[in-house]
């Protein structure tokens, strides 16, 4: 038995907000967190297991990482590049279609949370 | 009954039978090697995206799970790193049975020296498997055939196996009939040739019909040698290791480490008993075993491998996929069977199953590696070249040594062999790469250095002990 990607011990940093990015990774192994650091302060955005993949931003945008991922317990995590995710949507685009269909997910959980949370924080309207 | 595959039978009519897949439509896959698994696994997939009801028989007589020539397909193994990502990036990960060994680095051997290539990332991103469920006379793995797998994803998708050996494929009307060695046959609306360039069946074919030429091939061989676990990882470790040697005919040889066996893999123009005498005869093949001794082998064949496309790959209602149609040539043939088993279905899901729509939609991506193959052949001209310039050889040690030694910088002839070794890259891309005026202005520095009196490439007389290892 032999296994694929780079292993991370637990609470290892896989990918740091702000930093330049290139890549994105798949999970073949355990768990990882994303969370948004914002004034000293965490806040985490979600976890996610085997198969899930991560910082595909990067490979859409220019923009730096815009959350910091990293390893809850030991996790193994494979690497997509830039250049070989491109090439492949140029030759067949509905490689894509896996990573479009996880960020609409994203977006509808973004949207829940969102409204949930101006739910809470709207002012009681005078009676 | 009308044997030609290609030519419509006179006086049917075209309108009778819709060209594209419905509700209720049969497609028949022969061959479920890479390329008829994932042709069966990507259709199925798309017929759910678009809510179309269509079902897949599976013929293949072999059962992945035997140990030996039963359960195998025959090669080297090796799932490259663009054919990993690509999988991962479709949501199908190699699960660590599948996974015999995962390579971190290339060793290139050469009568100069030897040089070790790390992967750019320092992460394990090329597969080693088996086809089958390991070597003839093997203990019983705790592992999982490759092909096996891919048969799993397809069969949990919907499609059926049928073990069963077809022997002919004929046009009946305005659907195509599939025949078997048991008598068996029947009727679909698709048929997808992906027996691979070992069959009969694609000979047959070509006699019966000839209206289509069967792919081109050469001999090759591979066998197994059984070290055991700790002595691999101790002599071979996570490295697959490559030969450049000056053997006539030979373009490319590989030492790949499983589980307790390494595998053997000899490509090159018709592999023959003179040419493998000189390569085991090699101290450099001979070096990489302990003691220097090469053991004799536990299980050996000499597959052929696809050097020419078929031509066309396509008629109504038939297509011709992985190495049944066209492959890249020597490299990522899983790789190639993975693109044209995917451009097939997307054809046939999307456009339809007539000639004209696999000439439009999936006929481009064939010439795409096809054109590139001619590119292959002048770069592994450029390989021959350098098999019988030593001067050459030592210039590219120095290269790469001093590339892989240096953390950071411009890697660029480790580059271009690790994507050539690893088929990583089209052949047009590393072409163009060498043209580049740093690696070119790079290589004749090293040419120059690489030469010069004590230099480490020149101290390949002493004895293998004693040679200067270029470490990194
Ligand atoms: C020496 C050698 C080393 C290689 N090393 C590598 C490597 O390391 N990495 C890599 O990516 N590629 C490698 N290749 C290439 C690779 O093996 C092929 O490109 C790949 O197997 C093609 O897949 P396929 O599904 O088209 O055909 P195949 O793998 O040949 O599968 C064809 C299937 O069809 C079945 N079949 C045949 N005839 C019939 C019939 N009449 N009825 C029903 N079923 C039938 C067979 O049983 C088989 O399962 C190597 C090839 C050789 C020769």
């Amino acid at each position: 038995m032999a296994s694929l990607g780079k292993d991370y011990k637990d609470g290892e940093i896989i990918v740091r907000q702000g930093e330049a990015g290139n890549c994105m990774f798949v999970i073949q192994k355990g768990e990882v967190e994303a969370v948004a650091e914002s004034d000293g302060r965490e806040l985490r955005l979600r976890t996610m297991g085997v198969n899930d993949f991560f910082g595909e931003m990067a490979l859409f945008e220019q923009a730096t990482r815009t959350a910091t991922v990293r390893a809850l317990g030991p996790a193994r995590v494979l690497t997509i590049d830039k250049k070989n995710f491109l090439g492949g949507i140029h030759e067949d685009p509905s490689l894509a279609f896996r990573i479009v269909q996880t960020m609409s997910h994203r977006i509808r959980d973004l949207t829940d949370r969102l409204a949930t949370f101006e739910e809470h924080c709207e002012p009681e309207s005078p009676e | 009954m009308n044997l030609s595959l290609l030519s419509e039978p006179s006086g049917v009519r075209h309108e009778g039978r819709p060209r594209v897949l419905q509700d209720g439509s049969r497609v028949a896959v022969v061959g479920a090697g890479p390329a008829g698994s994932m042709f069966s696994y990507f259709l199925l997939n798309m017929a759910e995206a678009v809510a179309l009801d269509v079902s897949i028989d599976m013929f293949e007589p072999r059962h992945f799970c035997h140990r030996g020539p039963a359960g195998c397909n025959h090669c080297g193994g090796i799932v490259s790193e663009s054919l990993v990502q690509r999988l991962a990036t479709e949501g199908i990960m190699l699960p660590d049975d599948v996974v015999q060994r995962g390579i971190e680095s290339y060793t290139l051997h050469m009568d100069v020296g030897d040089v070790e290539i790390a992967t750019p990332l320092m992460e394990k991103r090329i597969a080693a498997v088996y086809r089958g469920n390991g070597p003839r006379d093997s203990e019983p793995l705790d592992t999982h055939s490759f092909d096996g797998y891919l048969l799993e994803l397809a069969q949990q998708k919907g499609a059926t196996v049928i073990h069963r050996l077809v022997t002919d494929v004929r046009r009946e009307d305005e659907l195509m009939s599939v025949h078997c060695a048991d008598q068996f046959s029947d009727n679909y609306d698709l048929v997808v040739i992906a027996t691979g360039v070992n069959s009969r069946l694609m000979e047959s074919l070509e006699d019966e019909t000839q209206e289509f030429q069967r792919p081109g091939r050469t001999r090759t061989f591979i066998c197994e040698f059984h070290l055991g676990r700790d002595v691999i990882r101790e002599t071979f470790g996570p490295s697959m290791h490559v030969f450049l040697l000056d053997i006539p005919r030979l373009e490319f040889a590989a030492l790949i480490p499983k589980g307790d066996y390494v595998t053997l893999g000899l490509l090159g123009d018709e592999i023959d008993d003179e040419l493998m005498a000189q390569f085991f005869n090699s101290p450099e093949v001979q070096n990489c075993f302990p003691d220097a001794t090469i053991p004799s082998h536990a299980c050996h064949c000499y597959p052929r491998m696809n050097i020419k496309p078929t031509n066309p790959v396509y008629a109504n209602r038939l297509v011709m996929i992985g190495d049944s149609g066209t492959t890249r040539l020597f490299k990522d043939g899983i790789g190639s069977a993975y693109r044209t088993a995917k451009a097939a279905a997307k054809t046939a899901i999307f456009h339809g199953v007539s000639a004209e729509d696999f000439k439009t939609h999936y006929a481009p991506l064939c010439r795409k590696i096809d054109n590139d193959n001619q590119m292959g052949k002048v770069v592994f001209g450029f390989g021959s070249l350098v098999q019988k310039a030593r001067f050459a050889r030592r210039g590219i040690l120095h290269m790469v040594a001093n590339e892989q030694s240096q953390a950071g910088g411009k890697r660029r002839m480790s580059g271009v062999l690790w994507d050539l070794f690893s088929g990583s890259a089209p052949y047009t891309d590393v072409f163009l790469r060498t043209l580049h005026p740093a690696y070119v202005g790079s290589l004749l520095w090293n040419l120059i250095a690489g030469n010069l009196p004590g230099s480490a490439a020149r101290k390949e007389h002493a004895p293998k002990q004693e040679r200067d290892r270029v470490e990194h």
